[in-house]
């Protein structure tokens, strides 16, 4: 049986949901139904639509928003953030050491072919420092719970982490569609990310700023999956969202296209990825970046948020080495757990998956988005067969993981409160000034009953998540 | 602001423009259609070339009739000047801009394109029409009204107003270009019921029936037709008041730019034209000769905003 974060079977709530399980108790189902409809007019009417690749009839459409909200309590939160600060710091710090002098690898603590040998390794950033010495300005660090003090990370968001857009609307959407909910539980603001963020990267703007930073939002455009969260996040920050075809290199510097003329930029937070940045430097068929924007980036002419070869530290590979890495550089025990992964590349682990393949989750070491990957418990025997063969091919394109117990929150259906499967996307700002995590972060739900996938791109939904403040 | 938001401005209220006045025409087919069913195809043939789009229909069709027609105008997909497309186009537009559009001006579009598109997924019944056409004309009010109660009066509103005008006096221009014949004096065979027709169209095409009926009574002469739809500053379909806005619009971002382009001075001489002309000058250089040149000048102001305030690289 799995942990559910309400309560019990036996009709025991725990503490954090004690004034939820009481107001839901007092409501009118009937009414709650039509909040739930509401709900889903408000993110229509907001254009609040992911755009879902290779599909030309559902070009747009809505991630499903739960109206239950996911509580954790002050405590636990206390517990998580710091475990998560101290994560983001080691990943900031292993990102300078793999691209300087290794030490870890000289230490013996990491192979060197997890860094030489890796396809996310990015070589031009060989002895190059971003500004503010600052990897991973915005981070996300994917976390599993399977019981009440036991929390596992899954994976680490260091490229181009994204959902900080669902947190805030769903908050938005809960206090106008409930606001008595608001008054029976104080919980902790997330609005302030919007100005967090445009801080954290004016705090990173390279030496050859002038004035007041300048900071960017570069989109792939209209067509790319996220681009609704690109736009509001421009928008909240008020600076401009800008494509490649906007931008060109002036004098040294990268500058946009106004209607005054070409204005430089500072701080260019990007949602495009390495690969697609520079046609001259990367891939030269990519219309999406800026011709020579990374030999400005290295004369410190421009910063790159996350800077490139921030996404080697989304390699799942690299992740089964985190807990040696948390350690290496902080000098401290892992405060969060990671998931035990077995390593496909090695022959004994590799022996071990084949054998308990229908007990166990393998993903590929680059993918994303929960494509690519099998849950062994959930496949059927075709399913099996198919995926040893992929995995006797390439072992080392994958890692093995138990499958976790997760646990569940109820979302509202036409039947009352059923439970379903959660994780926690926390976000988390990164500058010389220091490391910030908004209270909560994005939940994302499995809304078909005992799934395990969560993914939006696959039929997953989310939740607005609460803190509660301390009392 | 970045050029391309300019740019996407600008073309979204041309959009929103460029529907209402598709609605506006389809109407006036209805109307001459229902009351003078004689007169129909030739009606729906000076349509389609009013919107510009002949040549595209016939293409497509074997015959004009009110159905196809309608058909084409509204839902044609494979007619980039239906209203289904300008409604897409208007919203896409909206979409690359929304950072520059308060809620209010950004839920408005994208609601209109939901309604719309919604509208116009099936062919529309004869008894569906006139409420579908005035969806689209209140839809794209709407858009225009949240612009004028909630927008800064900055660049963004600027580039959206012109982006009205500049689509409002070709619209104008085009509906008087395509009837000019009626218009000239030789062509008055005073107080006939067909010409009576003919004007009807003209002045509900641009919802201007009541307004004229109260400029000039129950005065019907061709020349003063003409003249209330070229030269009077109070009628906001007019060119001489599109004009005035326009020149107004480039004057603000003038001075907020500090730096005189060459589309001020475009605009400028355009509304100085306007200004001093009288309609018997107008019918002295030829009707049909002033609304091609208009048009042309309006094109070419255009594309001039689009170079100096950098809309594309």
């Amino acid at each position: 049986m799995n942990f559910d974060e309400m309560g019990g079977p036996d009709g025991t709530v725990r503490d954090p949901y004690a004034a939820l399980a009481q107001w839901f108790e007092a409501e009118d189902p009937a009414r709650l139904r039509s909040k739930a409809r509401e709900a889903d007019e408000l993110f229509r009417l907001m254009g609040i639509t992911f755009n879902v690749y290779g599909d030309p009839d559902a070009s747009e459409r809505l991630i499903p928003f739960d109206i239950v909200p996911r509580i954790l309590s002050a405590r636990e939160w206390v517990r998580l953030s710091r475990g998560i600060e101290q994560r983001v710091r080691a990943i900031n710090a292993f990102l300078q050491d793999i691209h300087h002098r290794q030490e870890i690898v000289r230490a013996g603590r990491l192979p060197a072919a997890m860094v030489a040998r890796n396809e996310a390794f990015l070589s031009p950033m060989i002895g190059v420092t971003p500004p503010g010495g600052i990897w991973t300005h915005i981070v996300g660090i994917d976390l599993v719970r399977t019981g009440p003090d036991q929390f596992y990370v899954l994976e680490d968001n260091a490229r181009t982490p994204s959902g900080v857009s669902y947190m805030l609307e769903n908050r938005e959407t809960m206090l106008h569609m409930f606001p008595e909910l608001f008054e029976g539980n104080r919980v902790q603001r997330v609005n302030r990310y919007p100005q967090a963020l445009r801080d954290s990267l004016a705090a990173c703007a390279p030496d050859a700023t002038r004035d007041e930073p300048v900071v960017a939002v570069l989109t792939p455009g209209i067509h790319n999956s996220a681009y609704y969260e690109h736009s509001f996040l421009a928008d909240q920050m008020s600076v401009e969202l800008v494509e490649g075809h906007d931008l060109r290199v002036v004098d040294g510097r990268i500058a946009m296209r106004t209607t005054r003329g070409y204005q430089p930029i500072d701080v260019l937070y990007r949602r495009v990825d390495d690969d697609f940045l520079d046609p001259l430097n990367f891939s030269p068929e990519s219309l999406l970046g800026v011709p020579g924007i990374f030999d400005v980036y290295r004369a410190g002419g421009i910063t790159i948020a996350n800077a490139p070869g921030t996404g080697i530290a989304d390699d799942k590979a690299i992740y089964s080495y985190m807990p040696e890495i948390v350690e290496f550089y902080t000098g401290e025990k892992p405060l969060l757990e990671n998931v035990p992964t077995w390593r496909c590349s090695e022959a004994d682990s590799l022996a071990y998956v084949l054998d308990n393949l229908s007990d166990l989750v393998v993903k590929e070491v680059h993918g994303s988005g929960g494509y690519g990957m099998l849950i062994g418990p959930a496949a059927s025997k075709r399913e099996l067969a198919e995926f040893r063969a992929k995995l006797e091919a390439r072992p080392g394109n994958y890692i093995a993981q138990p499958t976790l117990s997760l646990s569940t929150v109820p979302i509202f259906t036409n039947k009352g409160l059923a439970p379903r499967h959660v994780d926690l996307r926390p976000f988390v700002l990164v500058s010389p000034r220091g490391i910030e995590i908004t209270p909560g972060g994005l939940t994302r739900v499995a809304l078909k009953k005992g799934s395990l996938v969560v993914n939006s791109s696959q039929g997953g939904g989310t939740k607005d998540t609460w803190v509660l403040e301390d009392d | 602001m970045l050029g391309k938001t300019a740019g996407g401005l600008l073309w979204m209220f041309r959009y929103l423009e460029r529907a209402e006045n598709l609605a506006r025409l389809v109407d006036t087919g209805q109307r001459i259609a229902l009351t003078r069913p004689d007169r129909s195809s030739s009606e729906w043939t000076s349509v389609l070339h009013t919107a510009a789009t002949k040549h595209a229909f016939d293409a497509n069709h074997d015959a004009v009739t009110g159905e196809a027609v309608i058909d084409w105008i509204l839902r044609g997909r494979d007619n980039p000047g239906s209203v289904v497309s300008c409604i897409d186009a208007a919203r896409m537009n909206g979409r690359l801009v929304r950072t520059a559009l308060t809620r209010e001006v950004w839920e408005a579009v994208n609601e209109a394109w939901m309604t719309v598109t919604s509208l116009l997924s099936r062919r529309i019944a004869t008894r569906d029409l006139p409420a579908v056409l005035n969806t689209i004309r209140q839809r794209s009010a709407f858009v225009r009204g949240t612009l004028h109660g909630t927008m800064l009066r900055d660049e963004a509103y600027d580039f959206s107003r012109l982006g009205t005008f500049l689509e409002r006096a070709d619209a104008t221009a085009r509906l008087l270009d395509v009837k000019y014949y009626v218009l000239l004096p030789s062509a008055a065979g005073v107080g006939s019921q067909l010409d009576n027709a003919q004007w009807e169209v003209i002045l509900r095409g641009v919802s201007a029936e009541g307004s004229f009926r109260q400029t000039y009574g129950q005065q019907r002469r061709p020349a003063l037709i003409a003249k209330f739809l070229i030269l009077d500053n109070r009628m906001p379909r007019s060119l001489a008041f599109c004009y005035s806005k326009i020149a107004g619009n480039l004057d603000w971002l003038h001075r907020a730019h500090g730096l005189r382009l060459p589309s001020q001075d475009l605009s400028q001489d355009m509304a100085n034209r306007l200004s001093r002309a009288t309609i018997e000058s107008i019918f002295d250089e030829g009707l049909h000769s002033f609304l091609q040149d208009f048009m042309h000048r309006n094109a070419s102001l255009g594309a001039q905003i689009e170079r100096d305030y950098r809309f594309s690289a």
